[in-house]
C-alpha cells in the first residue's frame, strides 16, 4: 500500500466508508466478529480504567463538606423511619393482595422478575449526543437484547446490543428512546419520548396521553404499560411534573421527572425476563 | 513496523480513555473528543497519508466500539476523522510542529465540522431543527473543551512523535 498516492488512498477509503454506511443500514452489525474481539480486548481494560475514574470521583466526593453530610444524614434517617412505617403498612397490604389474588385465581406473574446486577463501565464516547452506556455483563451471564434495565427503583433503559461480556444500554432519556407507559392513577396510556434538549432540565417528554376527561395531573405516577412489546409492565418510570392539553384537543402532553439520576449511574439491575417470552 | 505498532497502541489507549475515563471528567456533561486530537495531531506531525490512515482507523474503531446505537451507522466517524487527518496533513512541513497554535486551530476546526455533520446526519434528518440549541449545548462546548485538552495532549503526542522519529532514523542508519 505504501506506493499508493495519498489522494488515491483517500478516494478508496472514502468509498469504503460510504459502502460501510450503506451496509450498516441493511445488515445488522451488532454481532460481527470484530465487535466480539473488541469486546474481549477492550472490556477488561475499560473496567480497569473505569475503576480508576470511579476512585478519582469518589475522592472528589470525599471532600464534600461534613456539615452537609451530617444534615443529609439526619434528613435521611427521618426518611428511613417514615419509610419503615410505610413499608410495614405496604407489607400488610401486599399480603392482603396476595390472598385476594389467590381468591380470584390470578397468577402472581409480575411480582418476581429475575434480576442480575451489573456495573456501568463506559459512557457513549462523544457522550454528548447520546445517552447510551455499556455494562460489564453480556450473553455469557445470560443477558440478551431487549432486556429491561433498572437503576435504583426506576426504569433506566433497555439493552440494545450484547457481546460475550458486555452489553449496551440505551437509557430512556436518549433522543431515540420511546417507551410505552401508563398513568397508574387513571390507567391511561401514553408515550415517554426521550429528548436531548430536555436532559439538562432532568425531564422527559410525555406525549400522546389519551385522557379525554383530563384526569391526569402533576404528581401522578408513570409506569411502563402492558401494551409495550419490549418493556415489562408496571416498572416505575417517574412522576408527571407538567401536563397540558394538546392543540388537537384529543391528546395531552407534558413532562415527567424520571426516578433515575442519569448523570451518575454506577450500578444497574437487569431484568432477565423478556416481555416476549414471559 | 515498530512505529506503526506503537501508533496503533497509542490509538487503542486513546480509544479506551475516551470511552471510560474521559466521561468521568465531563464538564456540564460534555466530553472532549480525544480521538480528533489524536488524528489532527498526528496528521500535522506525520503528513497527509499517515493522517488519513490514522483518522480512518480511529473513526472505524470508535464506530465499532460504540456500535449501532440509536440510528448510528458504522463508517460515519471513519469518514469524518479521515478527512480531518487528511487536511491536517496539508499543514505538515508548512508549519512548525512544536508550535501549539496550529494543532489547536486544526482540532477546533475538525471538531466543529464533526459536530455539524453529526447533527445533520443524526438529528436534523429526524426533524430536530433547533440548530442553535445543539450548537450552544453540545457542539461549541465540545470544541472548547477539546481545545483545552489539545494544549495538554499535543505536548505528549509531540514527545512521542520525536521519540518515534529518532527510532526510525536509528533503524535506517543501522542498515547503512
Amino acid at each position: 500500500m505504501s506506493h499508493m498516492k495519498s489522494k488515491t488512498l483517500l478516494f478508496i477509503l472514502s468509498l469504503l466508508s460510504g459502502i460501510l454506511i450503506i451496509l450498516s443500514f441493511v445488515v445488522d452489525f451488532s454481532v460481527n466478529p470484530l465487535n466480539i474481539v473488541a469486546g474481549y480486548v477492550l472490556t477488561p481494560l475499560q473496567s480497569g480504567i473505569n475503576q480508576v475514574g470511579g476512585w478519582l470521583s469518589d475522592r472528589m466526593d470525599y471532600f464534600e463538606s461534613n456539615l452537609d453530610l451530617a444534615a443529609k444524614n439526619e434528613e435521611l434517617q427521618a426518611q428511613v423511619d417514615q419509610l419503615t412505617v410505610e413499608n410495614t403498612q405496604l407489607l400488610q397490604d401486599h399480603e392482603e393482595l396476595n390472598t385476594l389474588r389467590d381468591l380470584y385465581e390470578l397468577d402472581h406473574k409480575y411480582e418476581s422478575y429475575e434480576k442480575v446486577g451489573a456495573r456501568v463501565i463506559a459512557r457513549e464516547n462523544s457522550g454528548n449526543w447520546f445517552s447510551v452506556f455499556t455494562i460489564d455483563k453480556g450473553s455469557e451471564d445470560g443477558l440478551a437484547a431487549d432486556m429491561n434495565v433498572l437503576a435504583g427503583a426506576g426504569l433506566a433503559g433497555i439493552i440494545t446490543e450484547v457481546g460475550p461480556n458486555w452489553a449496551k444500554v440505551r437509557s430512556i432519556i436518549d433522543d431515540y428512546s420511546n417507551v410505552s407507559a401508563e398513568i397508574t392513577e387513571t390507567n391511561d396510556t401514553c408515550i415517554i419520548a426521550g429528548s436531548l434538549d430536555l436532559i439538562d432540565d432532568g425531564k422527559i417528554n410525555l406525549v400522546k396521553l389519551n385522557d379525554p376527561n383530563s384526569q391526569a395531573k402533576a404528581g401522578d405516577t408513570v409506569v411502563t404499560s402492558h401494551i409495550s412489546d419490549k418493556f415489562l409492565p408496571g416498572i416505575l418510570i417517574g412522576y408527571i411534573s407538567e401536563i397540558e392539553t394538546d392543540s388537537n384537543n384529543l391528546t395531552r402532553s407534558g413532562y415527567i421527572s424520571p426516578m433515575v439520576d442519569f448523570k451518575d449511574i454506577k450500578e444497574v439491575l437487569v431484568i432477565k425476563n423478556l416481555k416476549q417470552t414471559s | 513496523m515498530r512505529t506503526k505498532l506503537i501508533l496503533l497502541g497509542t490509538m487503542l489507549l486513546c480509544l479506551v480513555l475516551q470511552c471510560s475515563l474521559l466521561p468521568a471528567f465531563a464538564i456540564a456533561s460534555v466530553t472532549p473528543n480525544l480521538m480528533i486530537i489524536f488524528t489532527a495531531s498526528f496528521g500535522l506531525m506525520r503528513g497527509r497519508r499517515a493522517g488519513l490512515l490514522l483518522g480512518f482507523l480511529c473513526g472505524l474503531a470508535t464506530d465499532l466500539m460504540l456500535g449501532s446505537q440509536g440510528g448510528l451507522f458504522i463508517g460515519l466517524r471513519a469518514f469524518v476523522y479521515m478527512y480531518i487527518g487528511y487536511f491536517s496533513g496539508f499543514c505538515c512541513h508548512i508549519f512548525y510542529d512544536d508550535d501549539i497554535k496550529m494543532p489547536v486551530l486544526l482540532t477546533a476546526a475538525g471538531d466543529l465540522s464533526y459536530g455539524f455533520l453529526f447533527y445533520i446526519s443524526q438529528f436534523l434528518l429526524r426533524g430536530r431543527v433547533d440548530l442553535f440549541f445543539y450548537l450552544r449545548r453540545i457542539i461549541l462546548p465540545e470544541v472548547v473543551y477539546t481545545v483545552l485538552l489539545t494544549v495538554i495532549c499535543y505536548r505528549l503526542f509531540l514527545l512521542l512523535n520525536q521519540k518515534l522519529d529518532i527510532m526510525d532514523k536509528r533503524s535506517v542508519g543501522s542498515f547503512v
